[in-house]
């Protein structure tokens, strides 16, 4: 889902008043908040509540993602990459993608980490991994193919929990303005969907208060690979994310979020590097 | 340079065959469906082995089934709420020796219907002149389903009708009509039930009853004092109606025993069933639960423990519809099929179809989905589905209704269903939250599905090809041998739609072996009662049931399919009383019936 594993996220945390040995010691990596983050969220979900269709399913999701990360990142880049990213995709697969079947979890995954070696432009991949993976699975296998859709348990406390332990993180990586902007664009528009079509306010913005939209806030729309490089920009990108999302809700579209960032995300990355282009200076032909 | 090019160039071509997996595997499991056609009588009897007629009209049946008109507060989805009722249960009301089949009505005023089975391919609607009929008059609720079990061992079944509103039972007096025994019976007031079944927990050869209900019993459906009174949660819900289990105390009427004996919940109940599955003797009890897991209650007789997570069957949260075992390995043991929802691209639940682990067995027992290696998981939004041998080839076989709300077709309400679906409980209970659903349909005109068992583990959908193509909305599905001719035939009850009997001509070489099983220490109705059959070097169990499926109940007599040339080796007859029988090398061709010995 996200990369914010392979992202900067400030400072590392360190225990204060330590040397600096000690300090590389008890030096905590912060590429691995996000999936520690994520594994609790699946932990406490699943433990709680049983929202996963199964352990094996996830457990194949993420490890397609791994392997399939493991043997392209070797051909293409000659080196074993961090695994952090890879782990989001698959542990976001596994618990966003439903269905019976075991072999959807597995194609998604490898789906969803190809497209990052497939479907580059100067040298950036577009779409965010399972995103793309997801979405694709939606498109072409609807009969075996489902998204988590539903609530995890009936109390309003673990949702308020991990939406401030989503956000506090988030903020770490300094990418709380993309979540916050698409909540508030996402409630602005659910209200006007309620004027539009005279449903209950309740029946609109009931999508946000379910699992589904706290990973897709925290994790996908907040993707530093695929996300414009400006803030305003990034504020921008998701207004527009959220904007075709009405559209697609006006039109019955059940998995809309994720269909509107399949669409949007991309095309601003496109618009981003065709600009830096015109921006960049001519390469001289002896430097090729 | 060229290395790296061609690297990408694979990884391209890799990329494309993983897009196009997902065809590839529709197309290939396409190959494996019947025909979506129906085919000719005798093509279908040939390649299956059977074919259905519909006959109901043709018999004299005209019943169609009407919904309720529940309180003005939830017209903006009352087809949605209003979407049950339509329910069928087989008996011989008057041991004439031709099995009768009761409708049950849910409109306000409507009329349940008895259809008197003349033995001459024709029915009779008896229901007034009998008493059972005029049960759903304003203010004391409508029917949902009804179970016939001989409650007083008189040696008649008697009546008791679930409602959304005051459960009724009634006495049946020699088969010439029926005396309303409810006053004295001990029911509560008002129950919002869609289901019961007659079982007797404690082996005193008195049958006892249980009794779930889905809404909460506070909640007047009519009269509505809030409109929260939807589930808190599409699959974590607790808010339902609690379950009773009434102990018969043998003067016609019943102490209330459910938290006493370790039952006590409240999710969102809409099937269950009895059969004894560890072998000890005590029939235990299942229960299919909408908005949430279903739940195993193993009995030890005298006490009840849930064990649905121990036993693997009580953990993933679906929306349970049917409830019903079937020996469909033929291996002396049962399986559980639960229905469920699903819908292409918006939900996937898959229905289940519980399977005994090799290796477990007494309290240790536990389940596999195999729902989906055996081809029957997929199946609409699921409603009534019973197992039996449909062709007389010695397994057993599916038939699985469904479809929710066929309203405009071309319009659907399932965007705004999955929308409402995943919202927080604060959301989700109140039907004032719930969008309108003016007139769209929701899984509605779906095919059936009649799942041939191949006896290797697979089945086949053989629905449309052997002549089951309606499209109601199908809540109810009981299985009987209408005629007498060694054959399950097959009714249908479908919300707002007609009443079906599918007719089942079944090959003639394919022969069949029937038990008719009295008790006397026992149950007379000899619910619980099982029979092992061994013929060819296999065996096949099968329980006599106080209703299964959704809302009905198959005929009381079991009817085992031999296949082809069969040698039958003994049939092992277990009785609630404990009391075991064995009869040697039966008779194909035969129905066996067989009194309790003293």
């Amino acid at each position: 889902m996200s990369q914010l594993a392979n992202e900067p996220m400030g400072e590392p945390v360190v225990a204060p008043g330590l040397q600096a040995s000690e300090r590389k010691k008890f030096r905590f990596d912060n590429r691995y908040i996000a999936p520690l983050f994520i594994t609790c969220i699946l932990l406490v979900g699943h433990l709680s509540y049983g929202i996963l269709e199964s352990y094996q399913r996830t457990a194949l999701a993420i490890v397609a993602a791994l392997v399939t990360e493991l043997v392209l990142g070797r051909i293409f880049f000659g080196k074993w990459l961090n695994l952090a990213s890879a782990y989001i995709t698959g542990i976001s697969v596994g618990i966003l993608v439903r269905s019976p079947a075991f072999w959807p979890y597995a194609l998604c995954s490898v789906i969803s980490i190809m497209s990052k070696y497939v479907l580059r432009v100067k040298g950036r991949h577009l779409w965010n991994p399972s995103n793309f993976g997801i979405c694709v699975l939606l498109f072409l296998a609807p009969e075996t193919v489902a998204s988590l859709s539903i609530q995890w348990g009936n109390y309003i406390w673990p949702m308020l929990v991990i939406w401030v332990l989503g956000s506090i993180i988030i903020w770490r990586a300094r990418r709380f303005h993309i979540s916050a902007t698409y909540v508030v664009s996402f409630f602005v528009f659910a209200f006007l969907r309620t004027w539009i079509t005279g449903d209950p306010w309740q029946s609109e913005i009931a999508p946000i208060t379910g699992p589904m939209y706290q990973l897709f806030v925290f994790f996908m729309v907040t993707d530093p690979k695929t996300t414009v490089k400006s803030k305003l920009g990034q504020c921008v990108v998701v207004i527009c994310v959220a904007f075709v999302e009405m559209l697609l809700r006006l039109n019955h579209v059940v998995y809309a979020p994720l269909y509107a960032l399949f669409l949007v995300g991309p095309t601003a990355m496109l618009i981003e590097i065709w600009m830096e282009s015109r921006r960049a200076p001519a390469v001289p032909a002896t430097a090729q | 340079m060229l290395k790296s090019k061609t690297a990408r160039i694979l990884l391209i071509v890799c990329f494309v065959v993983l897009l196009a997996t997902p065809i590839v595997i529709k197309r290939l499991s396409a190959r494996r469906q019947a025909p979506t056609a129906k085919l000719e009588a005798n093509t279908a009897l040939t390649r299956y082995g059977f074919y259905f007629q519909e006959v109901a009209s043709a018999s004299g049946v005209n019943f169609v089934h009407q919904a309720p008109t529940l309180d003005h507060r939830l017209d903006h989805i009352m087809p949605q709420v209003a979407s049950m009722g339509a329910a069928v249960s087989i008996v011989d009301f008057d041991h004439d020796g031709w099995t009768d089949i009761y409708v049950t009505n849910s409109g306000e005023g409507s009329k349940n219907a008895l259809y008197r089975n003349s033995g001459d391919g024709s029915f009779k609607d008896v229901a007034a002149d009998l008493g059972v009929a005029d049960i759903n008059q304003p203010g004391t609720g409508v029917s949902m389903g009804a179970v016939w079990g001989d409650y007083d061992n008189d040696g008649y079944e008697d009546l008791f009708l679930y409602k959304w509103g005051r459960p009724e039972l009634f006495h049946n007096d020699g088969g010439k009509k029926f005396t309303r025994t409810t006053d004295t019976a001990g029911l509560p007031a008002w129950v919002n039930a869609n289901t019961a079944i007659w079982f007797d927990y404690d082996g005193d050869g008195r049958l006892d009853l249980f009794l779930g209900g889905y809404y909460a019993e506070d909640v007047d459906l009519w009269h509505l004092k809030t409109t929260k009174m939807m589930p808190e949660s599409f699959e974590y819900a607790k808010n339902g109606g609690r379950k009773y289990l009434f102990h018969n105390l043998g003067n016609g009427s019943f102490e209330e025993v459910s938290a006493k004996l370790g039952i006590d919940t409240r999710r969102w109940a809409l099937a269950a069933t009895a059969a004894d599955l560890r072998g000890t003797g005590h029939p235990d009890l299942f229960i299919a639960n909408d908005y949430g897991i279903s739940e195993l209650y193993f009995n030890d007789g005298k006490q009840f423990r849930e064990v649905g997570k121990q036993a693997g069957v009580g953990f993933s949260p679906k929306s349970g519809m049917n409830a019903t075992v079937g020996d469909i390995l033929n291996q002396g043991k049962y399986s559980i099929y639960v229905s469920n929802i699903s819908e292409d691209g918006v939900l996937i639940q898959g229905n289940n179809l519980w399977v005994p682990k090799e290796g477990t067995s007494g309290d240790s027992l536990a389940y596999d989905n195999l729902a989906r290696a055996m081809d029957v998981e997929i199946g609409g939004w699921s409603f009534g589905a019973q197992f039996g041998d449909l062709n007389n080839d010695g397994t057993l076989d599916l038939y699985l209704v469904n479809g929710y709300v066929s309203a405009d077709r071309d319009k659907n309400y399932w965007y705004d269903f999955s929308k409402i679906a995943g919202g927080n409980s604060t959301i989700i209970s109140d039907a004032a939250h719930w969008p309108a659903m003016e007139g769209r349909s929701l899984s509605g005109y779906q095919q059936k599905r009649v799942w041939l068992n191949d006896g290797s583990g697979r089945f086949v959908n053989v629905a449309q090809a052997v002549g089951a193509i309606d499209s109601y909305d199908g809540r109810s599905v009981a299985l009987v041998d209408l005629w007498n001719r060694g054959v399950l035939d097959v009714v249908v009850a479908n919300q707002k739609g007609p009443l079906l009997i599918y007719k089942n001509t079944a090959a003639p070489d394919n022969k069949w072996i029937d038990f008719e099983l009295e008790g006397t220490a026992s149950n007379r109705s000899a619910i619980g009662a099982e029979v092992r059959l061994f013929w060819n070097g296999e065996q096949q169990v099968q329980e006599v049931s106080g209703g299964s499926g959704f809302c009905s109940q198959n005929q009381r007599r079991l009817h085992f399919g031999l296949g082809k040339n069969p040698r039958l080796e003994r049939a092992e007859i277990r009785w609630p009383s404990g009391k075991k029988q064995t009869i040697d090398a039966p008779v194909a061709g035969q129905n066996y019936k067989i009194k309790e010995p003293q």
